[in-house]
This record gives C-alpha cells, structure tokens and sequence, in this order.
C-alpha cells in the first residue's frame, strides 16, 4: 500500500500546484470571458455539496446515526460555528446515537 | 557604486519588512488552520493512511477541499486517473486566483520567484493578498504563505497522532467528521449567496441521481463529483452570471 499511495499523493501535489502556478507564470491578462469567470467560481460550491451528499448517510455504521450526524452538523454549520466545532459536535452525536442503538 | 549600495540595503530593509508585514498578517490563517488540518490528520489516519503519509499529503499539497476529496478517495480504493482528476477539477479554482494574483505583482519578480510563491496560494492567502493596497512583492507573500504552511502541517501531524491513541468505538463515529467538515464550509456560503445555494443544491442532486439509479452504478465516487460539479457549475454560469463569489471560500 505505501508505494501506490505515495503515488497518488504525488499526483495529487502535481495537480494541485499546476492550476496554482500556471496562471502566475503565463499569463498576463486577465479573463475575460464571464461565463468562464462565473462557472471557476462556483466549482467550490458544487464539489462540496456532490462530496456530502448522499455519501455522508453511508459514513458511519447505522444510516439514523449518519442522519442525526447531519442534522447536527447542518444546524451548527447554519450558525456559522467552526469547522472543527461541527465536526466535534457530529462525532459525539454519532458516537451516542451508535451506543443507543448498539 | 556607493548609490548602488544604498540601493540594494534599502531594498533588503523593504524585503525584511515586508516578510513581517505578511507574517504578521497571516497568524490568524494559521491559527485557523490547525484545528481544519488536525481534522483532516484525524480521518487519514483513521481511513488507514500511515502517519507519516498523511503528514507528506499536508506538506505536499496544501489545500483543503482537494485533499480530502483526494484522500478520501485512496482509502476508498479509487484509481489514479480518478483521484488525479477529481483533485485537480476542485483545484480549477486556484486558477482564478493565480491568476488574478498576478496582475498585483510587483514589477520584475522574477519566474522562479513566481513558482516558489505561487506553491502558498489557498483560498485565505489568496483573499488577503487581493486585498493589500500595495503591489505584492516575494518577501511579503513568502510571509504570508510560511505561518499558514506550518500551522497546516503541524495541525496535521498532531491530528494523526491523537488519532492512534483514541479509542476504536470512537474511531468509528469519526467517518462523519469529513462530512461535517464540508457542511460548515458550504452551509454559511449557501446563507450568503443565492448562486452558491442553487449550485452546491444541483450538484446535491445530480449527486444523488447517479448513486441511487441502478443504471449510473457504474460510476464510482470520483466520477460522480466530476460530473455533478461540471453539470452544476455550467447551470450556474448560465443562470447566474454577475454573481462574485470568487472568495467566499
């Protein structure tokens, strides 16, 4: 397992830097096309929501565990609590609702 | 030669300040970084990565969302293409940044200034870079990209520690705190943006759509987010073209 996971970590640095230093290094003008513009801008927001979603309810041992995991995390993160805050809080909540149902 | 002179240790005093000035400047990046990274430290190590791997991912990557969502997909046993592209269709962003970076550097920073400080570049140093009243010179990105950098590994490295001396019935709850991560990243930019709501929403959907359809079984954890993110995100250019939600993140 080390190797192939070195390589892939590897590849994972390449790509990473890549898309950091290209545009610094070549470029020199700006983008000009808002379609382009507007679709970069929101690929953070589509990656995080096809990440969570629907494999968060197969992430802990019990999907009611998992569901109470997201409703906790949910309603922390709509009161813009911290990421390690939510986190913390989703954990403990699966971690009891795993006792409860054994 | 004496004006050279006087040039050059007035340039070396400006460098020096403008390390600091960036230093200065990012401690709350890095202080916000640790507790992300100490997380991410946590669910490598608990996904069975070895330590010291999963400290080399932080060191070598640098960056949130593409290196869980490149980790996760190791422990879940993906192919290289398919980690290779999901990491770098989510660091297309860095793009944007780079580039918008480089029309405020300073005049005659030379390449490989360009490829070192370009390394640093994260949604935070990216925002706080953007927002200097000045032009940016190396000395100050390099300050402003060092404390993040080891705030990121440090928080990494005691993350993954911690993680082999917790107990394994509360390893196991842990397979949630990726999850929640990416709920208190996206939930408070939904609150503020209609366009990211609509989004991260339809990518939700497609999401599920390719789980839950026997016929889409075929396509695997990786591909699936590729196809979600490009599906969203075309929609939402098209629908929502104005909207500036480039450093939300």
């Amino acid at each position: 397992m080390p190797a192939k996971t070195i390589l892939a970590v590897l590849l994972m640095a390449i790509v990473t830097y890549l898309p950091r230093v290209l545009p610094m290094a070549i470029f020199k003008n700006k983008i000009q096309s808002r379609f382009l513009t507007a679709f970069l801008s929101y690929v953070p927001f589509a990656v995080l929501g096809a990440m969570i979603f629907p494999d968060i309810l197969y992430s802990t041992g019990h999907l009611t565990s998992a569901i109470i995991g997201l409703a906790v995390a949910a309603g922390l993160a709509y009161l813009e609590r911290g990421l390690l805050q939510v986190a913390v809080c989703a954990i403990i909540a699966v971690y009891i609702c795993e006792l409860i149902i054994g | 030669m004496e004006i050279n002179k006087g040039n050059f240790i007035d340039t070396r005093k400006n460098s020096i300040h403008d390390f600091f000035d960036g230093s200065r400047q990012s401690l709350p990046i890095a202080l916000g970084y640790f507790p992300v990274s100490f997380t991410f430290g946590l669910m490598a190590v608990n996904g069975g990565i070895p330590v010291w791997i999963v400290i080399l991912i932080s060191m070598t990557n640098l960056t949130s969302a593409g290196q869980f969502a490149g980790t996760n997909l190791i422990i879940a046993g993906a192919g290289y293409v398919e980690i290779t592209v999901t990491t770098f269709v989510i660091n297309i962003r860095y793009m944007l940044m780079s580039l918008s970076l480089s029309q405020k550097i300073a005049q005659g920073v030379s390449n490989a200034k360009r490829w070192i400080m370009s390394f640093g570049i994260t949604d935070e140093t990216f925002t706080v870079a953007a927002m200097q009243k000045k032009d940016i010179t190396f000395a100050f990105m390099l300050g402003l990209e060092i404390l993040p950098y080891m705030g990121w590994a440090l928080g990494t490295a005691a993350g993954a520690v911690v993680c082999t001396l917790l107990p394994e019935t509360l390893q196991n709850s842990m397979g949630i705190a990726l999850y929640a991560m990416f709920i208190a990243l996206v939930i408070p930019a939904a609150k503020k943006s209609k366009a990211a709501l609509a989004v991260s929403a339809c990518a939700i959907f497609i999401s599920s759509l390719l789980r839950w359809i026997p016929v889409f079984s075929v396509i695997s954890g990786g591909w699936r987010i590729i196809i979600a993110t490009l599906i969203a995100c075309t929609l939402g250019a098209k629908f929502f073209p104005m909207e500036d939600v480039v450093n939300a993140g």
